[in-house]
C-alpha cells in the first residue's frame, strides 16, 4: 500500500492521486482509513487476508432484528449509570453481565446472562436522524440522495447466495410486515424485494400471507389449481410466448411452496411448546422462534421488523417498560437456542435500529420524558457467523452524546458482515441500465469509515 | 399539526444539506472527473430486450408512405414478416380501456361495445374514451413516474407540493394543453412549490444542481441519457441551469424556484471555499455565458432575460428534432408496448430507430397538429398497427421489435389492483407513513388516481410500482414473479375480495339459470362471453372437487378467482 496515496483526508472526497481501479480504491478507502483512526500505521497484509477469507464464509445466514423508528440506546445497551436524572429518567439500576466489564441497563436481564455470545458497538454513528434516509445508510451503507436507489444488505445478500440457496422458501424474509421506509431491493427490481409474512406467529396458526390458506384445504387448492389450468385459454394458444412461460415458471414455484413440505417451516405447531414458551408468548418472541426454523431450512436472509417499533417520542418510559422485557426475551433465546443447536457459528445475528434517541430527555410537553432521533451516536448488537461474542467495541461519551472512541460506521459494519460471508464487497452490482455500481460505496465525501470491525472477526 | 409531530425537521434539513453537499461533490470533483468519465465509457446499457434482437436487414425508405399504417406495414413487407391477423372486438374493448383509461370496461361497457352492430364503433369507443376523467387520471400516473411526483425519499418533493405538480399536471392533460405549452411552463415557471404547481419539474429531482438539472431535462424533454454524453458536453450544457435558484419561505417546507442571477456567484463562493487548502487545480464553474446546446450551438439569450426562457425556445422550436421525437416515441411505447427507438427513453446516435419512416411521420404529424397529445393518441389507436392482435405469427424478436403484434405486458400494479377491486366491487386502503398525521386516501380514489408516488399500499410495493426515483421508464417492473403469485393465488387480501365484494356476490345471487351467472362473470372479469368449451370445464367443476361437500358458493368463488388469476386478466393482451 502506498502511503503517499493518503496523506491524510480531504474534506468531500477529493483524492489527491487517483488510484488505478476502483477495486483498489475501495479498498484503500476502507483499509487505509481503518489504519489512520487505530494506529496511524496501515496494516498491508489485511487486504491479502480478505482474498483468502472470501472462500472460507464463515456466515451462511443472517438474521437482523430491525429496531425500526430507533432505539434508546442509553436505556439499554449502552447505559451511563452517572448521567443523572436528565439522562436517565427514573432508571437507576444496572446489572452486570456474565462478561466482566460490560453493563446492561436493568431491562435486559436474560441478555445479561448470554453477553458471551454477542458484542456490543457503542460508537455506531452516521448522524443522521430522519427515518428514511438513516434506515438506508444504516441497510445499504450507501449515502442517501444519490442517483441510484441502493438495495439493502438482505437484497445483497440475496443476490450473492442464489446460487447456493435453492429453497422454495423465499431467500429473503421479512417477520411480519415490511417495514417500507425504502425500497429493500434497490434497483436489484422485485427479486430482490423481501417477502412478508404477515399475520402473527403467536397466533394459534401462523398464517403465512399466501402460503398458509386460512380456508382452502390442500384438495381444495389443488382443484382450483387445475380448474386454473383448463380456464387459461389464452395461454392456450399463445403456448410460445416468452412472456406467459416465464410467468408460468413463477407460478409453479408458488404452487411449489403452497402444496409442498417447505411451507412446515412455519408451522410453530411442530415446536415443543415449552421452547415456545421460553422464547415468549408475543410477537417478537415467536418471530425469533420463526427466524430460527427459517435458518433451520437455509434461508439466507431474515428479517424480524420489531413489532410496533421504537420510534418513542412520548411515552418513552412505558413503552420502554413494556417492549424491553421482550426484545430481552426473546434475542436472549433465540441467542441460546442457535448455540445449542450448532448454528449460531454460521448465522450472523445483527440488533440495531437506524438510529438512537437522544440522550437527553425531552421533559417538555407534548413529549413529557420523550427522547427524539438521534444518530450520532448508538449501539448495536452483532452476534454469530464468526463475530466474537462477549466483547465491546468502541465507546461513546460521558452521557452516550457522541463517539468518544474508535467510531463506527455503517459501512464498516455492513462490510464485516460481507467479509463474513464471503461476499466481495468491491464487486459490482448489475444495475439494469448497466450503471456502474458495487456492493459498498467508496469511503470519502459523505461516506466515513472507522475500518473493518477488525477487533471481533 | 405537523410541527409538534417531528420536532427534530432532519428531514426538513436534510434534503437541502443533501443537496449542497452533492454540489460541492461533483463540482469539486469535475476537474478529475473520474466517475463521470468512467460512467460514459459504459459498454452500452444491457437492457435484455435490447440485446436480444438480431440486427434487421437494412431499412428502406418506403414509397408513398402517408400514414402509420403504411410505414409499419412497408417495413414488415421489407422484412418479410406476416403480421398478426387483427384484434376481435372482445379483445379490443379490453385493451383500449386499459390503455385510455387504466381500467378494465365494467360488464355493461363491454357487452355494450359487444352488441354495438355500426361500422366505425371503435372509432368512437376511442373518441368516447378520450374525453372521460379516468383517462386524465392514469396518464397523470404515467406522467408522475417520468416526473417523479414524489413526496418524501428520495425525491422530497414534500406532499403539499407533490399535490399541486400533479394537480397541474393533471389539469393540463384534462385541458389537452399542447405539449410545447406543457413543455415551456414546467421550464420557466416560477414561485412557491405549494401554489406553482409546474415549479415542481426542478425539485423533483435528488441532484438539484445544474448538473442534475440538466440531466433531468434531457431525459425529459429528449428522451436521451446525459450521463452518456461526453463530460465537458454535460457541463457545457448544464451551464444553461446555473440560475436556478431555490429558496425557503417561513411556512414549513415551502419553497420558492425562481430566477436567481446571482446564484453563479453565490456557487463560486462555495466552490471556491471547498478548495482552499487543497493541492487540486481550481478550475472555476462554468457560467450561462460558456453554456452550450446539445446541439452544440452557443446558448444565447436576451439581455435581462431568463436563461431558462431562452432554453424553453430553443427546446420547443419547430425544427429541434429532439423535442417532437422524444414526445411521439414516448406516447408510441407506452401505447405499443415498445418505442421505435427502444428504449424509448435511450435515444441516441448510435441506438437508431426500428423504423426511421415511422418515426419521422409521427415528428411530422405531431408538430402540423400543433403538439395535440390526443390527437397522437387518436391517431396511434386507429391505426390497424395498434389493433392487431397478440397472437403473432413469428417468434423473431425483429417480428416484435417492427410491431407485428400486440406484446404481452403484465398490468401495471396500480392497474391490477384497480381491475380486480372493481370487478369484486372492492377498495382498498392507501396511506403514507411519513410525515405524520398519516395521510388516508379516501375509499372510492383507484390507485392509478394517487397524486404521490409516497402514498401506497403493500400490494403496490409488491407489484413493481414505480419507485419514482430516477425518471427512468425501466424503475417500474412488470415481470411476475413467484412471490406476486402467492399473493394472487392465496392471499387473504384477494381471497377476501372474491368471498365477500359486492360486485361478485351481486352476480353469485342473482339466482339467475348457470349459463346466465357464468356469462356475466366472464362479462364482469374478462370483457367477453365464455366459449362453449369454457362454459362446460367451468360447469364441471364442482363435480370435480368432490371434497367435504362443497356449498355453491364456493364454487363459484372458485370460479371466479380462476378468471383473475388467468393471463388473460393479468396481462395487457
Amino acid at each position: 500500500m502506498n502511503d503517499s496515496l493518503i496523506s491524510g483526508p480531504t474534506p468531500f472526497g477529493l483524492r489527491l492521486s487517483m488510484p488505478q481501479s476502483r477495486r483498489e480504491a475501495v479498498k484503500l478507502g476502507l483499509f487505509s482509513m481503518a489504519g489512520m483512526m487505530a494506529a496511524c500505521k496501515p496494516k498491508p497484509e489485511v487486504v491479502e487476508e480478505t482474498k483468502t477469507k472470501m472462500s472460507g464464509a464463515k456466515a451462511k445466514s443472517v438474521i437482523q432484528v430491525f429496531l425500526w423508528g430507533g432505539m434508546s440506546h442509553n436505556d439499554t445497551w449502552d447505559p451511563k449509570p452517572d448521567a443523572g436524572y436528565d439522562y436517565n429518567g427514573a432508571m437507576r439500576s444496572f446489572l452486570k453481565t456474565n462478561v466482566d466489564g460490560i453493563q446492561l441497563s436493568s431491562w435486559f436481564p436474560q441478555l445479561a446472562k448470554q453477553a458471551d455470545k454477542y458484542s456490543l458497538i457503542r460508537s455506531m454513528t452516521h448522524r443522521i436522524n430522519g427515518h428514511e434516509t438513516a434506515a438506508y445508510m444504516v441497510q445499504t451503507a450507501h449515502a442517501p440522495g444519490e442517483r441510484l436507489a441502493y438495495p439493502s444488505l438482505g437484497a445483497v445478500f440475496t443476490y450473492f447466495t442464489k446460487d447456493r440457496y435453492k429453497g422454495v422458501i423465499p431467500p429473503y424474509v421479512v417477520l411480519t410486515k415490511p417495514q417500507g421506509r425504502f425500497s429493500e431491493e434497490g434497483f436489484l427490481g422485485p427479486r430482490y424485494k423481501p417477502f412478508a409474512t404477515g399475520s402473527d406467529p403467536n397466533a394459534p396458526r401462523f398464517e403465512v400471507e399466501g402460503i398458509i390458506s386460512k380456508k382452502i384445504s390442500d384438495k381444495r387448492q389443488q382443484a382450483r389449481r387445475d380448474l386454473l389450468k383448463n380456464l387459461n385459454t389464452m395461454s392456450q394458444s399463445l403456448t410460445s410466448d416468452p412472456t406467459l412461460i416465464a410467468a408460468e415458471a413463477e407460478k409453479k414455484r408458488a404452487y411449489d411452496l403452497i402444496l409442498g413440505e417447505s411451507r412446515d417451516v412455519f408451522d410453530l405447531s411442530k415446536e415443543d411448546s415449552k421452547l415456545r414458551d421460553k422464547y415468549g408468548r408475543h410477537t417478537f418472541g415467536q418471530d425469533c422462534l420463526a427466524a430460527r426454523r427459517m435458518v433451520e431450512a437455509g434461508v439466507p436472509y431474515i428479517v424480524i421488523n420489531y413489532p410496533g417499533g421504537w420510534d418513542t417520542h412520548s411515552n418513552h418510559f412505558q413503552r420502554m417498560g413494556r417492549q424491553c422485557p421482550q426484545l430481552d426475551q426473546g434475542l436472549a433465546v433465540l441467542l441460546e437456542d442457535l448455540k445449542e443447536r450448532g448454528l449460531l457459528d454460521s448465522t450472523i445475528v445483527w440488533c440495531s435500529g437506524e438510529f438512537g434517541r437522544g440522550p437527553k430527555i425531552d421533559w417538555q410537553p407534548p413529549w413529557n420524558g420523550g427522547r427524539n432521533h438521534y444518530g450520532a451516536c448508538f449501539t448495536s448488537l452483532i452476534a454469530g457467523g464468526g463475530f466474537k461474542g462477549g466483547q465491546v467495541v468502541g465507546e461513546s461519551d460521558a452521557k452516550a452524546m457522541e463517539v468518544k472512541d474508535r467510531p463506527v460506521y455503517p459501512v464498516d459494519l455492513l462490510g464485516s458482515i460481507y467479509q463474513l460471508a464471503g461476499i466481495d464487497h468491491t464487486a459490482s452490482l448489475p444495475h439494469p441500465m448497466g450503471l456502474e455500481a458495487h456492493v459498498l460505496p467508496e469511503v470519502g465525501g459523505k461516506i466515513k469509515s472507522g475500518g473493518l470491525l477488525e477487533e471481533i472477526m | 399539526m405537523r410541527v409538534f409531530a417531528k420536532p427534530i425537521s432532519p428531514t426538513a434539513g436534510f434534503g437541502c444539506l443533501t443537496g449542497l453537499m452533492a454540489f460541492v461533490l461533483i463540482t469539486g470533483c469535475s476537474p478529475e472527473k473520474p466517475s463521470k468519465s468512467k460512467d460514459s465509457e459504459q459498454p452500452a446499457a444491457e437492457s435484455t430486450t435490447q440485446s436480444e434482437v438480431p440486427e434487421a436487414p437494412p431499412y428502406k425508405p418506403i414509397a408513398n408512405a402517408k400514414s402509420i399504417d403504411d410505414f409499419v406495414f412497408g417495413r414488415l413487407k421489407q422484412l418479410e414478416i406476416r403480421p398478426a391477423p387483427p384484434c376481435t372486438d372482445e379483445v379490443f374493448v379490453r385493451r383500449v380501456y386499459v390503455d385510455l383509461l387504466g381500467t378494465v370496461p365494467t360488464a355493461n361497457e363491454a357487452a355494450a361495445f359487444l352488441a354495438d352492430r355500426n361500422s366505425g364503433k371503435r372509432k368512437r369507443l376511442i373518441d368516447k374514451l378520450l374525453q372521460r376523467e379516468e383517462f386524465a387520471d392514469y396518464w397523470s400516473m404515467k406522467w408522475g413516474d417520468l416526473l417523479r411526483i414524489k413526496a418524501e425519499f428520495p425525491i422530497n418533493l414534500w406532499p403539499n407540493a407533490a399535490q399541486a405538480y400533479h394537480r397541474w399536471l393533471r389539469s393540463a392533460l384534462v385541458q389537452n394543453k399542447p405539449y410545447d405549452r406543457m413543455a415551456r411552463e414546467m421550464l420557466t415557471a416560477s414561485g412557491s412549490n405549494f401554489r406553482v404547481g409546474q415549479v415542481n419539474f426542478y425539485r423533483a429531482m435528488q441532484n438539484r444542481t445544474p448538473d442534475g438539472i440538466a440531466r433531468t431535462v434531457a431525459l425529459t424533454f429528449m428522451g436521451t441519457r446525459a450521463e452518456k454524453w461526453p463530460a465537458e458536453k454535460l457541463e457545457l450544457f448544464a451551464a444553461c441551469f446555473a440560475e436556478v435558484g431555490y429558496k425557503p419561505t417561513r411556512e414549513w417546507k415551502e419553497q420558492i424556484v425562481y430566477w436567481d442571477p446571482e446564484k453563479p456567484m453565490k456557487d463560486a463562493k462555495a466552490h471556491m471555499k471547498a478548495h482552499t487548502n487543497q493541492t487540486v487545480k481550481y478550475v472555476p464553474l462554468k457560467t450561462v455565458k460558456d453554456a452550450v446546446l446539445p446541439d452544440g450551438s452557443k446558448f444565447r439569450r436576451k439581455p435581462g432575460q431568463d436563461p431558462r426562457e431562452a432554453f424553453a425556445d430553443w427546446l420547443i422550436r419547430k425544427d429541434n428534432e429532439w423535442f417532437a421525437r422524444c414526445i411521439v416515441n414516448r406516447v408510441w411505447a407506452w401505447l405499443m408496448g415498445r418505442g421505435v427507438v427502444h428504449p424509448f427513453d435511450d435515444i441516441r446516435s448510435d441506438n437508431p430507430p426500428a423504423n426511421p419512416g415511422l418515426l419521422a411521420h409521427l415528428e411530422r404529424e405531431f408538430v402540423k397538429n400543433r403538439y395535440d397529445l390526443r390527437h397522437l393518441y387518436r391517431q396511434i389507436l386507429n391505426s390497424r398497427a395498434y389493433q392487431l392482435s397478440a397472437k403473432g405469427r413469428s417468434d423473431n424478436p425483429i417480428a416484435t421489435a417492427n410491431f407485428a403484434c400486440y406484446p404481452l405486458r403484465r398490468l401495471e400494479a396500480e392497474v391490477m389492483i384497480d381491475s380486480i377491486n372493481k370487478v369484486t366491487g372492492t377498495h382498498d386502503l392507501y396511506t403514507s407513513a411519513i410525515p405524520e398525521p398519516f395521510t388516508y386516501i379516501p375509499k372510492d380514489i383507484p390507485a392509478v388516481a394517487i397524486a404521490d408516488g409516497s402514498i401506497t399500499s403493500p400490494f403496490l410495493a409488491m407489484f413493481g410500482r414505480s419507485p419514482r426515483a430516477s425518471g427512468l421508464a425501466d424503475e417500474r417492473t412488470s415481470k411476475i414473479i413467484a412471490g406476486q403469485w402467492l399473493h394472487l393465488l392465496n392471499s387473504t387480501h384477494i381471497y377476501q375480495k372474491i368471498e365477500t365484494g359486492y360486485g361478485l356476490k351481486a352476480i353469485r345471487d342473482a339466482k339467475k339459470n348457470n349459463r346466465k351467472t357464468l356469462d356475466r362473470l366472464y362479462l364482469t372479469i374478462l370483457s367477453r362471453r365464455p366459449t362453449a368449451s369454457e362454459a362446460r370445464i367451468a360447469m364441471e367443476y364442482d363435480v370435480k372437487t368432490l371434497s367435504s361437500q362443497p356449498t355453491d358458493r364456493e364454487v363459484w368463488i372458485d370460479r371466479a378467482w380462476a378468471l383473475i388469476n388467468s393471463d388473460e386478466f393479468l396481462f395487457r393482451h
